[in-house]
């Protein structure tokens, strides 16, 4: 059973996440507790029992302070609080909560170190334990790099487990019982005669109790929701279109914006005639904001319809103007001055290329690519009474606050973020963009709730896209498998783009250039992983699975033609090559469960790909049949580790979203520039996945890994290597590039 | 100008050119159905014109004239589903969910016509509503038992309610 040490009735609200002395970098600061956001706004009849949990006499409110982007966090995370204070979730409701510090995702950064997330190493461990203080420090509420579920897995059991106790507590001292004789079932405390308090009879005289210095969670072979498939709190109402997403935010009195900024991204504004727009129907007002012109209107396609009659005179891009120079600034990357990284140099590299009979080598291409969730970026803000309220679909919650503060100057407690359910983000929601523009619109609109909505076609042409990048790779190879690599990957830097948007310096080598590539668990006595650094201003950010969505593709098309080139079955060699178990173990899930080896039908080929992606190892084949020169997808299989699955079903779900959207993309995501803006406008140009092409998709989860970890991302990389290895198998042509479209056919 | 949407009937005063999308949305805050493309190409927006699934960001207002509308909300609501709704929560198909009414629109509409698809005319039928997050296996899942209960509600005794319970007609 899982004890955890002393607890103050301060720090239980943070879990366990306590550092064992000798840190001076912020020690003091990070020793200060946060105060539990939710007692500045409490009613008297009240108790905010921890930041997790609200309990008045309405009833149970679990806050989950993560955003919900459709990977079923909200359930999830509520199961977790559930489980250990003894209520289903149906007794419960479950709310985003406030945008505040005390939120701080710590999970999210361990990506960030040089050290494999399957490392247990001291070395490892105590750099991971160290990111939870600069975690605290930046108070970053922040949802994204599947961390939710790590970050919340003992936190938010905590909060449960020591509102339970303080329940307890306050039932055995109405009773005058001792704790020992009291039992707690579906959100009541019962003593051993059966008499029956429930939480919210309790609720107000256990908010002034303190919890137990030390409180035991319970084992998983007790847990009555973790572990089992749960229904997912918020489909009933997506299934009847009474879901609220950002876009779908009602005010009084509210108006409705939209907005054309600059094409060229990041580029001035020099002027803008508007006169056209001023009187058409509906038009409230036209207002300049940055690099941009919005119009305010009565209703959204008013303002769609008016902001697209404003001429502009706009600045140049400071990037290069097409694609073409972007794809040449990284062909020219790969020297030593543009060294980013070399996490991993092991043996003799040049060496042992030197003296090979036989060295193979290529080089391998993807494009940029647009996060395009399917609700189009959008925002509501409202200036009233000294006070600002914004709703808006975030993953950053206190960075929004941040950005408030900074273009009204109020106080952060005047500033309200309601955070909504998103219809999609796969990275996109990171940014601060359409909350920044939509508050600058309601501070010209004093009094009146503005709601900013983008057109499709300002969202596609203004993302921060997934990177260009290139790799390339020399090898030799044995009749075992691989003796050595050298692997060089070259793109631009997420972290650096991104980060600085937001304000945070990201100094060293950015992780995500090498991400995947460098920390795959295979064992090869001579193995050399370089990063290199492209330095342009175009704005990129992380596109679901980060820098592991191209460089899954550069890895396992590698390790295919590695195989291929001594004959090798490519299941086979890299289950040989495995050096971490649970690897090889969903390497033989997925070589079972798609009857890897067996005769298919004439046609027919299989491929394989393998990534270890935010910790989680992930294995999938994909299976396809040439039909007249065309490629059709038949059937995809994936096996993959979360250590321990909170919701088996969800799990699932998230592997099969993200299959499909690393097979999207893989045949057909292509983002292109040309005169320094984005060409491709909407999903007529930026083509995604349609019903028919989608393949049926078997899934495997497996429980070997050491702990538990998120899922929303990993299900990604290996999609696209394990189609271009089908197609290689079924035709002989081996694709370099992405999308495949480019190549080869698709039905 | 007057239109009939969920056996209701609205006056609205908008630009005749205005897409029905955004009369529904802004104008009578029925917000069901979603706003992704504006072209058509995405399908979020449908909503039934006399029981045929259309994209509504593309639909002049103007042009609806008498037409009897349904969107999403006319189906079922989160306590009184409709067997498509209810087949889309047993399967657990919805993720982001913001397609999720276009394609249970468009999913009721060929249900209404043919209760017995084929794994071809599933492909065919749902080809035009785009998913984002990849929910295309449960989607079929889903359509596939709610066409078996609604051929068993066809075959009982009383077999009145159909697919598109709630449509106003």
């Amino acid at each position: 059973m899982s004890k955890l040490g002393t607890i103050t009735r301060r720090t239980f609200l943070f879990g366990s996440v306590a550092i064992a002395g000798g840190l001076g970098f912020g020690f003091y600061k990070y020793k200060q507790p946060i105060d539990n956001p939710l007692n500045s706004d409490l009613a008297d009849d009240s108790s905010a029992l921890t930041p997790y949990l609200l309990i008045d006499q309405s009833g149970i409110s679990i806050i989950v302070p993560r955003a919900e982007m459709g990977q079923g966090v909200q359930t999830t995370l509520a199961a977790l609080v559930a489980e250990e204070l003894d209520v289903t979730l149906e007794q419960v409701s479950v709310i985003h909560g406030p945008a505040s510090a005390a939120y701080f995702n710590a999970a999210v950064l361990e990506e960030a170190f040089p050290f494999s997330s399957i490392d247990t190493g001291a070395m490892a461990n105590g750099m991971r334990n160290f990111v939870h203080v600069p975690a605290k420090l930046l108070g970053l509420q922040i949802t994204g790099g599947s961390s939710s579920v790590a970050d919340a897995y003992e936190k938010m059991r905590v909060s449960g487990a020591a509102a339970r106790n303080v329940l307890v507590k306050a039932a055995a001292q109405q009773l005058g019982v001792s704790t020992n004789s009291l039992r707690t079932e579906n959100g009541s405390v019962i003593s051993s005669n059966g008499e029956t308090l429930s939480y919210l009879q309790l609720a107000t005289s256990a908010a002034a109790i303190g919890p137990d210095s030390e409180l035991q969670l319970k084992p998983k072979s007790a847990w009555k929701i973790l572990g089992k498939s749960q229904n997912r709190i918020d489909i009933p109402a997506k299934s009847t279109g009474t879901a609220e997403f950002g876009i779908d935010v009602d005010l009084p009195n509210m108006v409705y914006a939209s907005i054309r900024v600059n094409p060229s991204l990041g580029a001035a504004m020099n002027s803008y005639d508007a006169s056209k727009a001023q009187g058409m129907r509906g038009v409230k007002k036209v207002v300049a904001i940055d690099n941009g012109v919005a119009v305010i209107a009565s209703n959204t396609w008013y303002a769609f319809k008016a902001v697209n009659t404003i001429e502009f005179d706009w600045a140049t891009a400071d990037y290069p103007l097409d694609t073409a120079a972007h794809l040449k600034a990284v062909e020219d990357s790969f020297t030593s001055d543009n060294q980013d990284s070399q996490f991993r140099d092991d043996g003799d590299v040049e060496k042992a290329l030197e003296n090979a009979d036989q060295v193979i080598s290529a080089e391998y291409k993807v494009p940029y690519l647009a996060h395009a969730p399917l609700e189009p970026m959008n925002a509501t803000a409202w200036l009233h009474d000294g006070k600002l309220e914004v709703w808006a679909g975030t993953q950053i919650p206190t960075q929004a606050v941040k950005e408030a503060v900074k273009i009204t100057g109020l106080e952060p407690i005047n500033i309200k973020i309601h955070t909504t359910l998103m219809g999609g983000s796969f990275g996109r929601r990171l940014e601060m963009d359409y909350i920044i523009q939509a508050i600058k619109v309601a501070v010209e609109m004093p009094g009146t709730p503005v709601k900013l909505t983008w057109t499709r076609e300002e969202d596609m042409t203004h993302d921060n896209y997934r990177p260009i990048g290139m790799a390339r790779f020399k090898a030799v190879v044995s009749d075992k498998g691989p003796t050595a690599i050298d692997f060089q990957l070259a793109g631009a830097s997420v972290n650096a783009s991104q980060m600085g948007r937001l304000g945070i310096p990201a100094a060293g080598p950015d992780i995500t250039i090498v991400q995947a590539a460098w920390d795959q668990p295979y064992g090869v006595e001579h193995f050399r992983v370089t990063g290199y650094r492209v330095k342009n201003d175009f704005p990129i950010s992380s596109w679901r699975s980060v820098g592991a969505s191209q460089n899954g593709f550069f890895h396992e098309s590698m390790m295919d033609e590695i195989a291929h080139s001594q004959s090798l079955d490519p299941m086979q060699m890299r289950i040989d090559s495995m050096t971490h178990e649970p690897s090889r173990k969903v390497l033989e899930a997925v070589a079972e469960i798609s009857g890897w080896g067996t005769d298919l039908a004439e046609g027919h080929a299989r491929g394989v790909a393998f990534s270890l992606s935010f910790g989680v190892p992930a294995a999938e084949v994909i299976e396809i049949a040439i039909i007249d020169g065309k490629v059709k997808i038949v059937n995809a299989f994936a096996a993959v580790d979360v250590g321990t699955a909170m919701d088996p079903r969800n799990v699932e779900a998230q592997v099969m979203g993200g299959l499909n959207f690393g097979l999207a993309a893989a045949i057909m995501g292509d983002i292109n520039i040309n005169d320094g803006q984005i060409q491709e406008t909407n999903f007529h140009q930026y083509r995604s996945m349609r019903f028919y092409q989608a393949p049926a998709i078997k899934v495997r989860v497996l429980e070997n890994g050491d702990r538990v970890r998120g899922i929303g991302e990993p299900g990604t990389p290996p999609a696209a290597p394990a189609l271009a290895n089908a197609i290689f198998a079924a035709t002989g042509q081996r694709i370099r590039e992405l999308p495949l479209s480019k190549h080869i056919g698709f039905i | 100008m007057k239109i009939n949407v969920n056996g209701q009937s609205h006056e609205v005063d908008v630009a005749p050119e205005m897409p029905l999308l955004w009369v529904l949305r802004d104008e009578l805050n029925i917000k069901g159905p979603k706003f992704g493309c504006g072209i058509a190409q995405c399908r979020a927006c449908t909503v039934h014109l006399n029981g045929q699934p259309i994209p509504s960001c593309s639909l002049p207002v103007s042009a609806v004239g008498d037409g009897k509308i349904t969107t999403i909300e006319g189906l079922g609501s989160p306590d009184a589903m409709s067997v498509v709704q209810a087949a889309w929560v047993e399967h657990q198909v919805a993720q982001c969910g913001y397609c999720q009414p276009g394609q249970i629109m468009t999913a009721t509409a060929l249900l209404s016509s043919n209760s017995n698809p084929s794994d071809d005319e599933i492909d065919t039928a749902m080809s035009a509503n785009l998913c984002r997050c990849g929910t295309y296996p449960r989607i079929r899942a889903a359509i596939k038992t709610a066409a078996s209960n609604i051929r068993e509600i066809e075959l009982s005794p009383t077999g009145a309610t159909t697919a598109s319970e709630g449509e106003s007609t």
